[in-house]
């Protein structure tokens, strides 16, 4: 199976190992990704003007029509700004008319043929867990993983359709299979604070400190992450900022990417799936 | 003609040496990034020689070998971006056919004559060679301007230094080739030759070369009557082969030329008359001496600065802890770019500029820009604004950084500058709008009794959400939203700190008060987790509205001439 592959604006300079250990374990599974050279999805802008968001994402849904294929993201954010444009074309035709006027300039149409999927969605629906099982040459068990499940590919499910938005299982049903256990933990669904950086910094922190001490009472070893931004707030935010985070702190939280955790059970080399490469150490991963 | 070549010559060297020291001058004084600040001009000039001695010295001068063997000389970067091998053909025909001409015909005496005894420019295979690498530069030439006309967002970003580049080489290349052409076919340069050069001097003794000069290289006489006689013309090859042969070829070789010459020759004696040849001589060792003089201030300069670039990333800061130095590469980036626009094509964000019209959004225009706030020069307000708007749509996706044909390390220069903004009281636009909005309705947000004044009026825009009944007007108060929200359940006293809470919101939006709602801090510090919107028993578009109330404040705070928002095209049919 063939996905075009959506890296967004982030993996390639500030997480890279998020890129490389999900290639790894596609690849092993039998994912084939081709690499087309898109856009920003459009998040980003999102708060600052819709006709840029609209025209970002719907190009590279345009991109990947052209090519036949459909889109496979690692990002959460990237996931929902798809899945949000794709929602507002189909619904609006006038607005289909105003991007598709922009989209000619360019000798691309948008027709909805291609479909944007989360990397979680892929292993579970188009790999499937049973196949994802018999891969796995070192269980990692007694791993205790607190699974995150960020807000944009989550809600809302009327847009993105990605699990019971209440409820989700897809996460925990994943970590699962690499011989993990998943953590309950009561902030699972809560946001990670990120999109908050750089504006409100305090507030950002608040949020996270939460997830944190959740996770912590749930008596995680670790936080799993599947979104670019959630990954950038647990590792490199929580990282550079520990000192201002103390009140009642039971010390860092390390947080390990899905691919990583995945990648290391189905004993896929250490280097491609970048487990030094994380702000902090996840070396309760390594020891299990 | 010989004084005035001496003087051109030494005046435009001058000037070119000044210009370069001058822009040199200013990779260490030109300060990008806050840490810039910190380091004295002796700091960078000691740090760039330490830098440069080290590498020289030591283990890094095979990188630096590399460094300068594939990227300086052979520009593998090229192969990074689109257009590959076009970009790459284009910079080494232009490269090569001009540095060859340069050392072969413009110093002939410094260079060709040292290596050939019998060097004479009419002489193969140094007349063929002259026409070739010009039709090399010509034909890389040709090839630049197809891209610049072509290749939409370099069409949309050509700006006069690059028109400038093309034709000030073109105006060189086409005037050497027409004075070449236009001498082919002179008689007084014919009459000039066998007055320096041979004996003759009685018209009957010139003749017979005359008819052979006419035969053979195509040179128009005014008052020659061919009447095809065999032994006049054998005669005159005997002249020739005595007095002319050792220097001339047949001009057939002069590839180009010499189908330019058979062109004008209808016109030959009023060229003659003009003496075409001595002003054609003229344009050209002018542009050729203008070109070298304007040199340090054209895109020319990339030639030093682009090479010091490529070394300087490629070798030097490697490592990030070098931050004298990276200071001064990001100084030195201003005079390397090129301005070929291979980042823009790249850039992430480059289909928001097809919405946004401000060009500072596109990194090879966001440089050029940069490069005017860097050198101190006070920039107006619009100017400003339009750069800081630029600069923080930028994702800092890195793809301008990873094509960049001559290694400026762009993200490590818009992190500088977005610092340097920030530090100068333009943040992104977003901080800016909300403290505006926010600190305009702060007291009558938190004071109860205060007058709110309704205004229902939005501009159209967006999907309408906010000022359409149907989006909102089903919320019957639940609070669901508000209780559900992570952020109004971060504080203890909600309100004060945010304003409004969601369920208020979207019973203003319902009293029309949508400019009141703008100044909540509610709607800035949302975090669009969308938990309001899942949530909400009547399905009523929250944290979508959210968005579109953001998106709605900065437009209206772009009305008050704040923002530099331009619409590509009139929103207004799409949402009515």
């Amino acid at each position: 199976m063939k996905f075009a592959f959506f890296a967004g604006c982030k993996i390639p300079y500030y997480l890279k190992h998020y890129e490389s250990a999900s290639r790894a374990v596609l690849r092993a599974l039998d994912i084939e990704l081709v690499d087309i050279e898109f856009t920003c999805c459009g998040y980003p802008i999102r708060s600052y003007d819709f006709f840029s968001f609209i025209l970002s994402a719907a190009r590279n849904f345009a991109i990947a029509e052209k090519h036949d294929l459909n889109i496979l993201t690692p990002c959460k954010c990237c996931f929902g700004s798809l899945k949000h444009a794709d929602h507002f074309l189909r619904k609006n035709d006038k607005l289909k008319k105003h991007i598709q006027s922009f989209l000619q300039e360019e000798d691309l149409i948008w027709e909805g043929r291609s479909e944007v999927k989360h990397l979680l969605t892929v292993l579970t629906d188009d790999v499937g867990i049973d196949k994802i099982r018999t891969r796995i040459k070192h269980p990692v068990k007694g791993l205790k993983i607190a699974a995150s499940y960020g807000c944009h590919a989550l809600r809302p499910d009327d847009i993105v359709n990605f699990d019971n938005p209440l409820a989700p299982t897809i996460f925990e049903n994943l970590v699962g299979a690499t011989g993990a256990e998943s953590v309950d933990w009561s902030k699972r669904l809560d946001c990670c604070g990120n999109p908050l950086w750089g504006k409100n910094n305090p507030l950002s922190l608040d949020l996270m400190q939460k997830k944190l001490v959740s996770a912590h009472q749930a008596g995680a070893d670790l936080l799993c992450s599947s979104c670019t931004y959630c990954q950038i707030q647990f590792d490199s935010v929580q990282n550079s900022e520990l000192s201002q985070i103390k009140k009642n702190d039971p010390g860092p939280m390390p947080s390990v990417l899905y691919p990583q955790l995945l990648g290391f059970s189905m004993g896929l080399g250490e280097k491609q799936l970048g487990l030094d490469a994380n702000e902090i150490e996840i070396s309760a991963l390594l020891k299990a | 003609m010989a004084n005035f070549f001496t003087i051109a010559f030494y005046l435009s060297s001058a000037i070119c040496i000044v210009g370069i020291v001058y822009r040199i001058w200013t990779w260490v004084h030109i300060r990008i990034g806050p840490e810039a600040e910190i380091f004295s001009i002796r700091q960078r000039i000691a740090s760039a020689i330490k830098g440069f001695l080290f590498t020289l010295l030591g283990f890094r001068l095979l990188t630096f070998l590399k460094v300068l063997i594939l990227h300086v000389i052979f520009q593998a970067r090229i192969f990074k971006g689109n257009f590959k091998v076009l970009r790459l053909s284009m910079h080494l025909l232009v490269f090569t056919g001009f540095l060859l001409l340069l050392l072969m015909h413009a110093l002939e005496e410094q260079v060709t004559e040292v290596f050939f005894s019998d060097y004479a420019s009419t002489l193969n295979p140094f007349m063929f060679l002259r026409n070739l690498f010009g039709a090399m530069v010509l034909l890389g030439l040709a090839m630049a301007w197809f891209r610049r006309k072509r290749v939409k967002i370099i069409q949309k970003t050509t700006n006069t230094a690059d028109v400038y580049a093309i034709v000030i080489l073109v105006v060189i290349m086409t005037s050497g080739f027409l004075l070449e052409s236009v001498k082919i076919i002179s008689s007084s340069v014919f009459d000039q030759m066998v007055e320096d050069y041979t004996g003759l001097e009685e018209p009957e003794e010139v003749n017979p070369l005359k008819l052979y000069w006419a035969r053979e290289f195509s040179v128009v006489f005014p008052d020659l009557a061919d009447t095809g006689d065999q032994a006049l013309f054998e005669e005159g090859m005997d002249l020739h082969e005595e007095n002319c042969m050792d220097c001339h070829t047949r001009p057939q070789w002069a590839f180009v030329s010499y189908p330019v010459s058979r062109f004008i020759s209808p016109v030959a004696i009023t060229l003659n008359k003009i003496k075409a040849d001595v002003w054609l001589w003229y344009i050209h060792v002018l542009a050729c001496f203008f070109g070298l003089a304007y040199l340090p201030f054209s895109k020319f300069f990339h030639i030093i600065a682009g090479t010091v670039s490529l070394l300087g990333n490629g070798v030097a800061v490697k490592t990030r802890n070098d931050s004298v130095n990276a200071a001064t590469l990001r100084a030195v980036a201003l005079d390397a770019c090129t301005h070929c626009g291979t980042c823009s094509l790249h850039c992430s964000v480059a289909p928001v500029f097809q919405q946004i019209q401000n060009r500072n959004i596109l990194p090879s225009e966001k440089l050029i820009t940069l490069k005017r706030v860097a050198s101190g020069k006070s920039l107006p307000e619009a100017p400003l604004k339009s750069f800081q708007e630029g600069s923080f749509i930028c994702t800092m996706c890195f793809r301008c950084t990873d094509v960049c044909p001559v290694g400026i390390n762009l993200q490590d220069l818009w992190d500088a500058s977005k610092k340097d903004l920030i530090a100068n009281g333009l943040p992104e636009p977003f901080i800016l709008t909300r403290d505006t909005y926010t600190s305009k309705w702060a007291d009558s947000l938190t004071d109860h009794d205060t007058t709110i004044y309704l205004d229902g009026g939005s501009t159209p825009g967006h999907l309408m959400l906010s000022n359409q009944a149907g989006t909102f007007s089903v919320c019957f108060k639940c609070r669901t939203c508000t209780n559900a929200c992570p952020v109004v359940a971060n504080y203890e006293n909600p309100e004060a700190v945010l304003g409004m809470t969601p369920h208020q919101i979207m019973h203003s939006l319902s009293l029309g008060l949508g400019e009141m709602i703008l100044g909540s801090r509610m709607i800035w510090d949302c975090t669009t987790c969308y938990l309001c919107q899942q949530h909400c028993p009547q399905g009523v578009r929250i944290t979508d509205i959210f968005f579109e109330l953001k998106n709605l404040a900065h437009e209206k705070f772009g009305e008050k001439g704040m923002s530099m928002k331009h619409r590509a095209r009139n929103i207004k049919e799409i949402t009515s």
